[in-house]
């Protein structure tokens, strides 16, 4: 079918029903529609499906679901989990609780940042790595800590952190 | 209901359960100070200006939303309530840009004035100052996010009293800002540009775009012809901006003050406001008789023409395809007017004045130049006309009175009640009626229609038919409307839907008040100028016959829907 340029809008609704990522979210939708609290369940399942919040997931999610999308752009600014920017295939996040914080989490980030070449809450050019600050995750036995996806490392110091980061090459 | 006895600084007072503290002191004449609080709005509590001390409480309470109980001694002066307060305030300061002297608000800001008011002298702390972009995408209102100070009463007017919800709270603790998604602007989302924001705004962080200039420009232009209407609203209201009493009616000054600026010609827009009941009215007739596209709804309010757009597309074929008064008069000051003075449309510089901040989107909307040129060139608001009047220096409150310029400065007693609920209705009521009825109608006011209720229905007998109508004031009222009639719970023949609480005089490009009975005096006002006025009924006003004799023709003829007449789309609230 030929494609009519004038008559496009440029929802690019076209494109997202090739896109399995968008069938998947429908049906997150579907499932949660009408439970309350619906808002936050589908944007951490969206958050799942996508690795982020782009704009149009916000406006589909805000449509769908009846809500002006001033009030899910609240949520998704609000909670530090959400992220509106893509980001790395491994996420990196030091702890900077008060137990981390006096064991020197500081310094660990900033050596982070130097052999990523990148600032907190940045990707790299590659798309391997973001790295993000969190609050307390409650491992302050094993100060300062940090995770990269699921996996959590503790008791680290700035020369341990080549070893770690080499595992995710 | 359960009576509650409370002492607040010494005095005993008694209230109903549920009163919070701040009623309770205020019902004796005890002024709490507050800033997130507005009487109007949801209460919030975020502020913590209005905080007082409760004997046996550890801390101090925000008066605003807690709750009066029996046996309370509460005491709204104490050092330590002194002290909470100022600490606040220098807070909010310390964040704030100092620059007053050149700030829209400088003299109307209650954040200064609280600064007056607690004697603060000298700020503590020095705080971070940010430096975001202005918001200037929209026609009607600028957002300057540095000078928020976050009290959210723009948020809370935007969802509570006109479900728009063009703005929020993003990001958190102090990152917190109010702002559209992601930062868009308000023209990219579903801000209607009504300006309900800036009449609650404690500060000048939301504000009107700022015409005066182009206005002063065309006013100097000694080749331009400058031609100037003023809305009903504007005389009810303007005499506030100079110390006068509210509800004061200042049509004759306002005049006068706009032959003093210098504008050759001082029109009336309650002229195009008859001539709106006569196409209105007669679209009106013609729906009923071929009983389709019922219910007919009313189009003078632009801000709820853009929710009308937005929010219930589907209803369009309702909205009545007239143009508002200010388009109509624009299309005849460069046509008509123009042949009767015998200048070109082209040399005239049309200013509209306006309660209303969503008047500006519309005299820019693309397809407002029927005349051949852009219909109306520059909007100002009644505050913005304060503003020059002021620069000129002319002592407004002793001027004298003198009368609108002919033909188009001549109207009735129904074009002056445009201005507020249930005008347009009764309005167009008075010429619908004798013209079904085929005689003279003996009681032109229309009670049953009048009233400030967010919703109103009536039925009135109209040639041996119920008409069924319905009124809504502000655009969350105009959806319970909407939505009772989409669900099938109600039938009307005819609607109007004002997009502000009040109507035009509750407007957001009216002077700022505090007065919690502000609308109902400018109403009041606008009431007794009906009275006043010999002709009452738009299709008896001498000037609009002439204008159809010689020019229209008929209502709704060619002529007049190619001038009168516009057209809607469908858009995005994304």
């Amino acid at each position: 079918m030929a494609m009519d340029e004038k008559k496009c809008t440029g929802c690019s609704d076209c494109q997202n029903a090739k896109d399995p990522r968008y069938q998947e979210l429908a049906q997150v939708i579907d499932e949660f529609r009408d439970m309350e609290g619906a808002l936050i369940m589908v944007l951490h399942r969206a958050q799942e499906i996508f690795g982020y919040l782009p704009e149009d997931v916000q406006k589909i999610v805000a449509v769908e679901l009846d809500l002006p999308l001033a009030e899910v752009y609240g949520v998704t600014t609000f909670y530090s989990y959400f992220s509106l920017k893509p980001r790395g295939k491994y996420r990196i996040a030091v702890c900077l609780g008060t137990a981390c914080y006096v064991r020197g989490a500081a310094e660990l980030v900033s050596a982070i940042e130097k052999q990523l070449n990148i600032k907190v809450n940045d990707t790299t050019s590659d798309g391997r790595f973001t790295l993000e600050v969190s609050r307390c995750i409650g491992a302050c036995g094993l100060a300062p800590v940090m995770t990269v996806n699921d996996d959590v490392y503790g008791r680290l110091s700035p020369d341990k952190v080549p070893e770690i980061l080499a595992k995710y090459q | 209901m359960e009576r509650i006895k409370l002492t607040i600084d010494g005095t005993p007072v008694e209230v109903e359960a549920g009163t919070t503290i701040l009623e309770a002191a205020q019902k004796i004449g005890v002024h709490i100070p507050t800033l997130c609080y507005h009487p109007e709005l949801r209460l919030e509590g975020a502020c913590r200006i209005c905080v007082v001390e409760v004997e046996g409480m550890r801390n101090l309470v925000a008066s605003c939303v807690y709750p009066a109980a029996n046996n309370m001694v509460i005491k709204t002066n104490s050092e330590a309530v002194r002290r909470a307060r100022k600490t606040v305030v220098e807070l909010l300061i310390a964040n704030h840009p100092q620059d007053c002297l050149v700030c829209s608000r400088h003299g109307e800001c209650e954040l200064q004035n609280l600064s007056r008011q607690l004697g603060i002298r000298k700020v503590r702390f020095e705080g971070a100052k940010r430096d975001l972009q202005l918001d200037e995408s929209s026609h009607s209102i600028v957002r300057d996010p540095n000078k928020c100070i976050l009290c959210g009463r723009c948020v809370r007017v935007c969802e509570q009293t006109q479900a728009v919800n063009a703005i929020g709270v993003a990001n958190r603790g102090s990152a917190s800002i109010v702002t559209t998604p992601f930062n868009h602007g308000l023209a990219d989302g579903p801000c209607v540009g009504c300006g309900q924001c800036i009449n609650v705004c404690p500060v000048a962080a939301l504000r009107e775009k700022d015409d005066t200039e182009r206005v002063w420009d065309a006013l100097h232009n000694a080749k331009a012809h400058v031609v100037v209407q003023v809305a009903p609203a504007v005389r009810a209201a303007l005499g506030e901006e100079f110390g006068m009493r509210s509800g004061s009616l200042v049509t004759g000054k306002l005049v006068t003050a706009l032959r003093k600026l210098g504008f050759d010609q001082v029109f009336d827009t309650q002229f195009a406001a008859d001539v709106t009941i006569m196409e209105e009215g007669y679209e009106f007739i013609d729906r009923l008789k071929k009983n389709e596209n019922l219910p007919l709804i009313t189009s003078c309010s632009p801000g709820w023409v853009g929710y009308c757009e937005r929010f219930y597309p589907e209803m369009l074929p309702h909205v009545s395809s007239c143009k508002s008064p200010q388009q109509m008069f624009g299309a005849l000051a460069k046509t008509y007017y123009a042949e009767r003075a015998g200048i070109s449309g082209s040399s005239i510089f049309s200013v509209s004045i306006m309660p209303c901040t969503a008047k500006k989107t519309e005299a820019a909307r693309g397809e407002m130049q029927d005349s051949g040129y852009r219909d109306v060139d520059a909007v100002i608001t009644t505050r913005e006309l304060a503003n020059m009047i002021r620069e000129a220096g002319i002592d407004f409150a002793n001027l004298p009175d003198s009368e609108f310029d002919l033909p188009m400065g001549m109207s009735t007693g129904a074009g002056t009640i445009f201005g507020v609920t249930g005008g347009v209705m009764e309005a167009a009521l008075r010429t619908v009626a004798e013209v079904l009825d085929g005689k003279e109608l003996l009681e032109v006011e229309f009670q049953q229609v009048r009233g400030f209720a967010g919703v109103r229905e009536a039925t009135v007998r109209i040639a041996g038919k119920n008409v069924r109508v319905a009124i809504a004031n502000g655009l969350a009222q105009a959806k319970r409307l909407l939505e009772s009639i989409k669900a099938g719970e109600a039938e009307y023949h005819f609607i109007e839907i004002m997009g502000c609480p009040g109507g035009c005089i509750g407007g957001g490009g009216q002077p700022l008040s505090t007065d919690p009975e502000i609308r109902m005096k400018r109403a009041a006002a606008l009431y007794r100028q009906d009275m006043l006025k010999k002709v009452r009924k738009s299709h008896e006003n001498p000037a609009v016959q002439e204008l159809y004799r010689s020019f229209l023709g008929e209502p709704n003829s060619e002529k007049a829907h190619h001038l009168l007449h516009t057209h809607y789309q469908a858009r995005s609230r994304y």
